[in-house]
């Protein structure tokens, strides 16, 4: 188990260990050397369940990606495909089994569905004339969702919200109730659970489905004492905006500029200074990879703060380090065997110092620029309502300028979000002006994100301006930038995510009652209902636990659709709070970002 | 009393005794003589077969035509059931080790009933057995199952190990002249099957590949006799064979080790010959029983009756028209605390016990004998208890392993416990009602699982779930499993449909972990599709109910089960599955369509199957709906897939044309506007062989802009309507591109439409400052400073603001300039705030 998923009130360890014992017992069952081949889906996640160094004393050589084409496979014993149910991807493992050369050793091939075996697949297989040749076919069922940090785990479903929203198809939602359930055996039954939006009401009620069948056959597996006192469930449809609003914090703004995935950033090595032990010289054109997690004790103690505050926590940090360095002078023997063992750490913050110091650097190059304070500046004043409904002159400038076609489209969906739709005459305008810009082949784009609910034209209401200031979704003192931020309007700098307002609300024991009026003007409907424990077969013991608990309550808020690090670290401001009753925990889809909200809604006709 | 304890008991060889033991008054009563009919009984005390023997004259049953019946009892000679035999020439009656009837009949075919008389399976022995027919046949007991050989008419061997797939394999050919031989068994060791056979004055020991001639001395060697009756004990480790001479040799099954010569002297041929247990020979003279211990001794037992005696791993059943009795070595534990004068710490605390109970102090001088012993005391009477068969007994052995129990320190009691309990199962099958004759080391040796399923075979199904429960076996073990069981026969058995689903549910509960699919397949097998599909409807697990519609053609609830669970793979499948119906018109239209537009999510997943896999399907389908929008998607994809590339503009125009449909105006536009700009396009590639096709609007005009084809994008600008201020932009900007600075000038006088500010900037973005300075005075006062600082003339700058006393644009000057002019900024700030 890795130590850092162990820190918080729930022990997200345990879904690593479970899943990693999971993969290890297969692969025990798969004879001899072995060859690992990822769907491109999964190698990445995976990362955080078992780690290739592990998987190497379980006997596997070689991994490679799954792509069409055949494959020039080393002599193995065993070759396993590791991949998620897909029929194009059945075609990759089809095109390897084929190509495989007859006159070598015999392997034995095995399939691993995550996190599901697919009758459809199987079938497909059959047909195929390949499904006979695998030794084995098994299911991966506990991957469903990967610990990426002691409060955070991401299902890694990249299209969840368009799948849903888009396509009308439920898949993921079937994924997330089978996750819950696996989480309430992990951590005993849930307490209490809130939802909003369509995606999150069938969840509610396919989880309620599958814990009956459950419940009735094998109540034995469950943990009896409740870890987690309370679900939300946010749908993505309910809070359109947060994702599409730049993020300001230094995660989030990693993630905008340069991308995270599965927790790590790459960069170009030549910005960062060479590890003074390792001689091998590194190529320019190298990326370095950085995790980024609670492992890392100086990023933990930045990552969610507002970007323009983490230069004091950093300089700070620099001559706390420096000081005690330096203090190695004038010591007794004694003292300095102590200092030689705190020295390894020491140096470790050293050099995440530098690191960390560098991405500011870089991210400062992008952020002092112009055009990012243009943006951010238009961005907020189409959050603070200034532009209203007309064309917006900053994007038809992009526009002529043929700037990147996301940022146009997310300015845009976010002026349609906050004026709750655009006048048709004004959308009409902004589609021909991407069309004549970018090309037809967009057309379809615009189709899906109008589908999605990102565009539309106006219906009178203006629901958005009473929620901003019910909800206080704009920030009134400019605490943004400050160090010791009062609210989290610091993850955008002015604008609080509705969707985090929206768990504040469902947090409070008479759940949103005040507010309905309010609420009822977000799309999606609610539900907020406690969990009759008498009823259940567990044994209540509310007594012993709650006094020894009785400090905060663990809320799991599971994003349906996705969510930023933005919101995380809204979230996680909250569970800081003094006055707080909750620390939240924090499972997603995917961890998402304006750029890869947009991306997965986009379908050009012709690939650029 | 101790006296009465032994009184059954025979003594044999120097310290041993054998006991005989009557457990049953058998049920039979009147209606057997064992004398005229032949009985085959199952091992470990399981079902007797009994069938008329036809050698011998007797009454024939008169609704049975003359054809044999063949009656099945318990073991305690209750009827279970009886048939009449309609098949061919019954050769030999045998019992799995799974209690089916195993007949083998003249023509080698072997049929399997079980013990209700219902028909399971049949096998033949092969074309070489039917021709050469079968005159003798014998049932044993391999490492893999049940196995049968036979001896055909040719005085060849055939064998199988196991009828539950049987593969016949052939003996070598005994040697010698062709002639029947006078014994012969089956030796079933290290899953090696061998046949130990007996013809004329030789023996041999056979096998699929050789033949072994064995040499043993029997009797007196200058003496002429032949072995007639050979028999292998139950475990297959020894054999006794017997003599013309009535001499016996007893020895291991290989015949290279012998334990014991022994002479019956003028006794004839035994009648029965056979093993009690594997401690001794049982044979049957008239009604008299002797046991011939392995290694030493003989006892004699005389009946009055006829009887049968039936080989037991630990003992012999003897069977007589009255009663079943067992004779067994007296197991040792019973011996050292029964036996008069013992000084085994068990017979100690049983005296103590009942000391005790009589409330006599010389109690507690017996416990004090076994103080130091204690433990192996009270496990000395649990161990004695499991070898009694009267409850009396049990409870007196018991009460003394209790009562030792009491004053021992630290005893584990799980010992005791689950004696007691196994002692309850035992008699529970004991009971003659139920009939099941086992002693406990059989129980040890079938395990308590293999006796539940003794008890299933015998549709005892709530002794066998009260008995599961009482072993505290989990319920997959037990009562699942012995649910299931039942199930299975609930449904091959009533006929009210509707009822059976439900009792069945009633009983079973919903999802205790029960298979209702494997009971719906049983109830398919026996063509009730019906209860099958009310039976299915219990299944809780949604995968296993779909596949098992989708076996069964029923498309629509498949679908209903698929929706409900919400797993969209099984969805997928369903959908998959009929549209390959559709497809090859087993399905109609109609119905297909019913089906898939039920539900929304069936739906919205078969199109995006489409989307893969039937795009003409899709098509069709939109435009049924009258999805317009949608119709005019699947155009737009076709216009764009490479290989419909020349017929893309009619393509664009049936989009359009679906966009007009769906009053969807802006795409109709932009389709038509499309459909001209790809034509315009594909004109523009023919004139100037250059790539157009697939260009925007705007880059259009910029490469014809670039090929100085000023005239020609001017035209594209008034035929697509593009806007102005977008157009100059372009223009600058290609200018600047091509570097012509003279023509970026000429213009900058002709059309400010713009302003300067593009000009500045584009002069900027080529790092042409010398140009940008031609503009910067045309800018806009407002904009003034801002391009100052970006064409870094900062001296300016601060100039103007100053003049504008503008305070707020000389900080963002100072935050912007370079450190040259920092002073100057600084001053002129201070000239500004401080006041004069």
């Amino acid at each position: 188990m890795s130590a850092h998923l162990s820190r918080g009130k729930l022990n997200i360890g345990l879904v690593q260990e479970q899943a990693r014992k999971e993969l290890l017992d297969l692969l025990d069952r798969c004879q001899g050397s072995k060859i690992i081949i990822w769907d491109d889906g999964l190698s990445g996640p995976f990362g955080s369940i078992a780690e290739y160094s592990l998987l190497k004393k379980w006997g596997v050589k070689v991994m490679f990606p799954l792509r069409p084409g055949k494959l020039k496979l080393n002599d193995v014993d065993s070759v396993i495909f590791i991949t998620r149910p897909y029929l194009k991807l059945m075609n990759c493992i089809i095109d390897i089994i084929h190509g495989e050369d007859n006159s070598r050793k015999i392997k034995k091939w095995h399939l691993f569905f995550v996190p599901f075996k697919s009758l459809l697949c199987e079938e497909y297989l059959k047909n195929k004339g390949v499904f006979g040749s695998l030794t084995s076919v098994e299911q991966i069922s506990h991957c469903l969702i990967f610990p990426f940090d002691n409060d955070l785990m991401s299902m890694e479903i990249e299209s969840a919200f368009k799948e849903f929203y888009v396509e009308s198809d439920p898949t993921c939602l079937f994924q997330i109730s089978k996750t819950i359930v696996m989480l309430e055996e992990l951590f005993g039954p849930i307490k209490r659970i809130s939802g909003k939006g369509k995606a999150a009401n069938q969840v509610i009620h396919l989880f309620e489905r599958m814990k009956n069948q459950n419940d009735n056959s094998s109540p034995t597996k469950y943990q009896n004492v409740s870890q987690i006192d309370q679900l939300i469930l946010i749908d993505r449809e309910s809070d359109l905006l947060s994702p599409l609003a730049t993020q300001l914090t230094y995660q989030g703004l990693i993630d905008e500029l340069f991308g995270i995935n599965n927790s790590v950033v790459k960069l170009p090595a030549e910005k960062f200074a060479q590890d003074e032990g390792s001689k091998d010289v590194m190529k320019p054109t190298d990326d370095k990879h950085f995790m980024l997690n609670s492992s890392d004790e100086v990023f933990s103690e930045i990552c969610d703060k507002n970007f323009s505050a983490i230069g004091q926590s950093l300089s700070r940090r620099t001559k706390l380090i420096s000081s005690q360095i330096e203090e190695r002078h004038d010591k007794s023997l004694q003292e300095m065997k102590l200092f030689v063992a705190k020295l390894p750490h020491l140096l470790a913050v050293k050099k995440s110092l530098g690191n960390h110091m560098t991405i500011a650097e870089m991210i400062k190059d992008v952020t002092k620029s112009d055009e990012f304070g243009d943006l951010v500046k238009n961005e907020h004043e189409m959050i603070l309502g200034s532009i209203g409904d007309r064309i917006n002159p900053y994007v038809e400038d992009l526009m002529a300028h043929k700037a990147d076609l996301v940022k146009v489209l997310r300015l845009i969906c976010v002026q349609s979000i906050v004026s709750c739709g655009l006048k048709s005459k004004v959308l009409d305008q902004y589609k021909r002006d991407i069309i004549q810009t970018y090309g037809f082949q967009h057309i379809l784009t615009l189709t899906n994100l109008e589908k999605a609910g990102l565009l539309r034209t106006q219906q009178g209401s203006r629901s958005f301006a009473v929620l901003r200031k019910t909800l206080k979704l704009i920030s009134d003192d400019n605490s943004g930038t400050s160090s010791e931020p009062k609210d989290i309007h610091f993850v955008h700098e002015l604008y609080a995510p509705l969707s985090v307002r929206l768990v504040q609300q469902f947090v409070k024991p008479q759940g949103i009652r005040n507010l309905n009026d309010v609420i009822s003007l977000i799309p999606g409907s609610i539900a907020d209902f406690t969990i009759d424990q008498k009823s259940s077969p567990f044994p209540q013991r509310r007594g012993s636990i709650n006094s020894l608990t009785d400090s905060a309550k663990v809320v799991l808020v599971f994003f349906i659709g996705g969510c930023t690090y933005a919101e995380i670290a809204a979230l996680r401001f909250l569970s800081q709070q003094e006055e707080s009753n909750a620390e939240f925990v924090i499972a997603t889809t995917k961890i998402i970002n304006g750029n890869t909200f947009i991306k997965s809604l986009m379908e050009p006709l012709v690939d650029s | 009393m101790t006296a009465l304890l032994t009184a059954d008991w025979c003594p044999y060889g120097k310290n041993g005794y054998f006991r005989k033991v009557e457990i049953y008054d058998m049920g039979w009563i009147g209606d057997i003589n064992i004398d005229n009919v032949v009985i085959v009984a199952a091992r470990f005390g399981g079902p007797i077969a009994v069938v008329r023997d036809r050698t011998k004259p007797g009454k024939i049953a008169p609704k049975s035509m003359g054809k044999p019946v063949i009656a099945i009892y318990s073991a305690a000679g209750n009827l279970i059931s009886s048939f009449v035999w309609n098949s061919g020439h019954l050769i030999k009656l045998g019992w799995s080790a799974k209690e089916d009837l195993i007949c083998v009949q003249e023509n080698g075919e072997v049929l399997i009933y079980n013990m209700f008389g219902k028909y399971i399976h049949a096998f033949r022995m092969g074309q070489e057995v039917e021709d050469t027919k079968v005159i003798d046949a014998q049932v044993f007991f391999s490492s893999v199952g049940t196995g049968v050989c036979v001896l055909t008419g040719a005085y060849r061997l055939f064998f199988t190990n196991s009828i539950t797939e049987p593969k016949v394999r052939k003996v070598a050919e005994i040697p010698g002249s062709p002639d029947v031989p006078n014994s012969w068994a089956v030796v079933c060791e290290d899953r090696q099957t061998h046949i130990l056979l007996s013809k004329a004055t030789e023996i041999y020991y056979m096998s699929e590949s050789e033949v072994i001639q064995k040499s043993i001395n029997i009797g007196n060697e200058d003496r002429i006799y032949i072995v007639s009756d050979i028999a292998i004990s139950p475990c297959y480790k020894y054999v006794a064979l017997y003599n013309s001479q009535d001499q016996l040799w007893i020895g291991t099954s290989n015949l290279r080790t012998n334990f014991r010569h022994h002479n019956m002297q003028g006794s004839g041929r035994p009648k029965q010959f056979s093993w009690c247990g594997s401690e001794a020979v049982a044979g049957c003279w008239d009604e008299n029983i002797v046991i011939i211990g392995r290694n030493e001794d003989s006892i004699n037992y005389f009946y009055d009756v006829p009887v049968k005696l039936i080989p037991e791993i630990d003992c012999v059943r003897v069977l007589s028209s009255y009663t079943t009795e067992i004779i067994q070595p007296v197991p040792k534990v019973i011996l050292e605390t029964y036996r008069l004068n013992s000084t085994s710490p068990g017979s100690y605390l049983l005296e103590a016990s009942k000391q005790f109970n009589k409330k006599n102090h010389r109690a507690n001088e017996y416990i004090h004998l076994v103080r130091k012993e204690l433990i192996s005391a009270v496990n000395q009477c649990i161990e004695a208890s499991s070898h009694e068969f009267s409850p009396e007994n049990q409870k007196m052995l018991i009460h003394a392993a209790n009562f030792g129990k009491t004053f021992a320190e630290n005893y584990n009691p799980e010992n005791y416990v689950r004696m007691c309990r196994t002692l309850r199962i035992l008699n529970a099958v004991r009971n003659p009602r139920i009939g099941i004759l086992l002693t406990y080391p059989q129980f040890e040796y079938l395990s308590l699982k293999n006796l539940l399923d003794r008890l299933k075979r015998r549709r005892h199904y709530y002794l066998a779930i009260k008995a599961a429960d009482y072993m505290r076996l989990n319920n997959e073990d037990g009562s699942t499993s012995i649910l299931e069981h039942w199930a299975h026969y609930k449904v091959s058995q009533d006929t009210d449909k509707e009822q059976v689903a439900l009792d069945i549910a009633n009983k079973l509960g919903h999802a205790s972990g029960i298979s209702y699919i494997s009971i719906a397949k049983k109830a398919v097998a026996l063509g009730r599709l019906t209860l099958a599909a009310k039976l299915i409807d219990f299944e809780p697990q949604p995968a296993l109910q779909v596949s098992m519609l989708l076996s069964l053609d029923k498309y629509s609830q498949a679908l209903d089960k698929a929706v409900q669970s919400g797993n969209t793979d099984l969805i997928n499948i369903v959908i998959v599955k009929m549209s390959h119906l559709r497809k090859s018109l087993k399905m109609s239209r109609e119905d297909f369509q019913l089906e898939i537009r039920k539900n929304v999510t069936v739906y919205a997943l078969y199109k995006k199957y489409c989307e893969e896999f039937d795009k003409e399907a899709l098509l069709n389908i939109y435009r049924q709906e009258d999805d317009n929008n949608e119709v005019a998607a699947c155009h737009l994809k076709n216009a764009y897939d490479p290989k419909n590339f020349s017929s893309r503009t009619a393509l664009l125009e049936s989009a359009k044309e679906s966009y007009k449909k769906a009053k969807n105006d802006t795409n109709m536009i932009l389709c038509e506007e499309q459909r001209r700009l790809l034509m315009k396009q594909r004109e523009l590639e023919d004139k100037f062989k250059r790539e157009f096709v697939d260009l925007s609007l705007q880059d259009t005009i910029y490469r014809l802009l670039m090929l100085t084809e000023a005239k020609t994008a001017d035209e594209f600008r008034t035929m697509f309507r593009f806007p102005d201020r977008k157009y100059w932009w372009l223009v600058i900007e290609s200018i600047a591109e091509l570097g012509n600075w003279t023509e970026l000038e000429r213009i900058s006088k002709k059309k400010p439409i713009l302003g300067y500010e593009p000009f500045v900037q584009i002069c900027l973005k080529h790092d042409n400052i010398y140009e940008a300075n031609k503009y910067i005075d045309l800018v806009k006062d407002e904009n003034k400073i801002q391009y100052l600082i970006k064409t870094k003339a900062f001296t300016k700058a601060i100039r103007i603001a100053e003049a504008m006393k503008d305070i707020d644009a000389l900080e963002y000057i100072r935050a912007h300039c370079d450190n040259s002019s920092l002073m100057d900024v600084n001053s002129a700030l201070t000239r500004l705030t401080v006041p004069k």
